[in-house]
Order: C-alpha cells, then structure tokens, then sequence
C-alpha cells in the first residue's frame, strides 16, 4: 500500500482506531477465559492474579489500557464528527484523542504498577 | 527545493497494465506540474495523452497523481512537491479506469453523481419548469450555509482518487457525488430530498464512510465532503429513529 497518501492524522487516526478495535476484539476472549476460571475455584483465579502480576503481564496490561482508551477517545471524536458536526479543528481533536490515551497509559502505570 | 537544473520526471503510459518512462524536463521558476506535463507533450512526445483545459483551477480536468497524491496539476507549483532530486512521478488518477497515459476515464465518477440524485429537483415545479417566483433563502440560515459550504466543486474527481472506500468497494458513491447530494439536502427549493436520501443509505453510500478524510485533507478547493458525508449519516439516523422516512 502506498503510504504517501496516507499521512494525515485522521487517517491515521482511523488506523489506530481500526487496529486497536480488532486487537480489543483478540483480547476479550483471554478476558473471558480468565473470569471463566473463578468457575473452578477461587484458587484458580488467585493463582492467575498472582502469575499477572509479573512485570511482562503488567505491560501488557498498560499496552491494553492504552488500546482501549485510544479506541474510546477516537470512537468519541467521530461520534462527535457525525452527530454533532464538529468539523473544525480535526487535527486538534486527533491530537486530544491520542493525548487522553497516553494519559490513561500513564495514570495506570502510576497507580496499578 | 535544492534547485536542480532538470527534472526527472516519470511519467505513467498506456493504459492499466502499462509501465513508466521517463523524461528529463528543464526546472523553470514557478513551473506547475501542467507546464511540465505540456512540456513533454509539446517537445518531446506528442503521443503523451492527458486532460486539462482552464488552466487557472476552475474546470477540474486536470488532476492526477502526483508523486502518489491526487492533485489539481494546473495549480501545483513543482517546488512544493519535488524533492531535492528534482524527481517527479505521475500517474492518471486512482480509482479510475484509465484511458491512456494519464487521462483516466471519469465516467463512473459522473455515474455516481447522477446515483446520489445530484440533480435539483424544484419542488415548485416539478416538471422542471422555471418557478414564476423567486425563492427567498436567507444567506445566514443554517440550511444555506450547509449549502454554500460545499457548492463550489469543480468536479476534478481528487476527493473520488483519494478515498479508500471507493478502493475497497467500487460501488460506493464517493466523496463529491454525496457532497452535491448534501447541498441539495439543505437546497429549501428542492423536492427530492426523500429520494435523495434513500439513494445515499445503504452499503455504498454514506454509511460504508470510515472518516479517514482524505478527501477533506486533498480538495483542492478546500471543500469537506467528510463533513457532508457525516451530515447525510446524521440526517438518516434522526430521521430514521423519528420515522421520518
């Protein structure tokens, strides 16, 4: 794909909103297996809270935040685009969508890790 | 630009499954990628095919690809998008088929508007007769200033080559056929607007839009066909939540 077209924020907006949606889409099942494992016992799941506690798991953890809050913030600034008609300063709305993601990134590994 | 002496300029030739060549074109002071374009048609193959006509932006026949973004090529000073090598490429228009060299055929692009209903349908004469009175439509009305603000598309087909839906899915309407389609929305004097709208629903129309604005970023004329685009949406899905349609 010619990438030279493709530059501007919003699409590059719409390319993290994209990915970051189909790499939620890839996670939500790890989700449900994990809650699945209370099923079995509280042991269990203790036992997998403990193993995610490990400092690779915790990035990934933060990686997660910032996929979901950057899918959220996009999710919102084209929302705000269709129904509110909020045409002007698009580059600055990518901009605030992407520093609200980093943000809740950044709040996470202050207060989680 | 570090001013280069000559250009070298690949230019696209034959038809789908052609190739480049390349020409090396004087580099003159405020040189448009057209004054190249012509220069090689005029002095070194007349064979090249390719389309303009005004030559001041206001026909919009001569958009190509230019060093992979569409463009108004009568309008595009070399220097801006030249690098220091003086390398220039271009091909017809994306999204298109093409003819030959660099005239694409815009065909389908015009299909699409006559699609979108982008014809004014009067509601005060619906055998398309001139009404006896003249419509009063205020200029500071919201419904005008929707209008006005995409109005002046020249047609060039820039937004329809730059849009990756129209890549993905041929039969989607595209930027400027449902950008004259928003206009007539919020054109009062119209009477089609019901017909319109259902035209422009639907999986080729404004709801298959990802708002990657592209077409906003490369209009030439500073129009937001996004924006229009997002506008059609916002109508059907009120008027559809309403039962208005």
């Amino acid at each position: 794909m010619d990438m030279r077209p493709r530059s501007h924020p919003t699409w590059i907006a719409f390319l993290v909103h994209r990915v970051s949606g189909l790499l939620l889409a890839l996670f939500l099942p790890l989700h449900f297996w994990a809650l699945g494992t209370a099923i079995q016992g509280e042991a269990r799941l203790e036992g997998f809270i403990r193993w995610a506690d490990n400092p690779l798991v915790k990035a990934a953890e933060t990686i997660l935040v910032v996929l979901l809050a950057a899918h959220l913030a996009g999710g919102l600034r084209v929302m705000a685009l269709e129904f509110l008609g909020w045409r002007r300063r698009q580059k600055d709305m990518v901009a605030a969508s992407a520093g609200l993601a980093l943000l809740a990134g950044l709040l996470f590994l202050l207060n989680v890790v | 630009m570090a001013e280069a002496a000559s250009l070298k300029v690949s230019v696209w030739r034959g038809g789908a499954d052609g190739g480049f060549a390349r020409y090396e074109v004087p580099a003159r002071a405020n040189q448009t990628v057209l004054d190249v374009v012509t220069h090689i048609q005029r002095e070194i193959d007349p064979s090249l095919a390719y389309r303009f006509a005004c030559r001041v932006g206001m026909c919009g026949s001569c958009a190509m690809t230019v060093n992979g973004r569409a463009r108004w090529t009568c309008r595009t000073h070399v220097r801006k998008v030249v690098d220091a090598d003086g390398a220039l490429e271009l091909r017809p228009l994306a999204n298109l088929p093409v003819i030959r060299d660099l005239a694409a055929d815009l065909a389908p692009f015009f299909d699409k508007w006559q699609r979108a209903k982008g014809s004014f349908q009067p509601k005060d004469a619906p055998d398309g007769a001139v009404p006896e009175e003249f419509a009063v439509v205020p200029p500071g009305s919201k419904a005008r200033r929707e209008a006005d603000a995409g109005i002046e598309c020249i047609g060039c087909a820039v937004c329809y080559a730059s849009c990756d839906v129209v890549a993905w899915n041929p039969d989607y309407l595209g930027p400027a056929a449902m950008n004259r389609a928003w206009t007539l929305v919020n054109d009062v004097r119209d009477g089609a607007r019901a017909e319109r709208l259902e035209a422009v629903a639907g999986d080729a129309g404004c709801h298959s839009c990802h708002s990657t604005q592209s077409c906003t970023e490369r209009c030439p004329k500073n129009l937001d066909p996004s924006s229009a685009i997002a506008g059609l949406k916002r109508t059907l899905f009120w008027d559809t939540l309403l039962g208005r349609r």
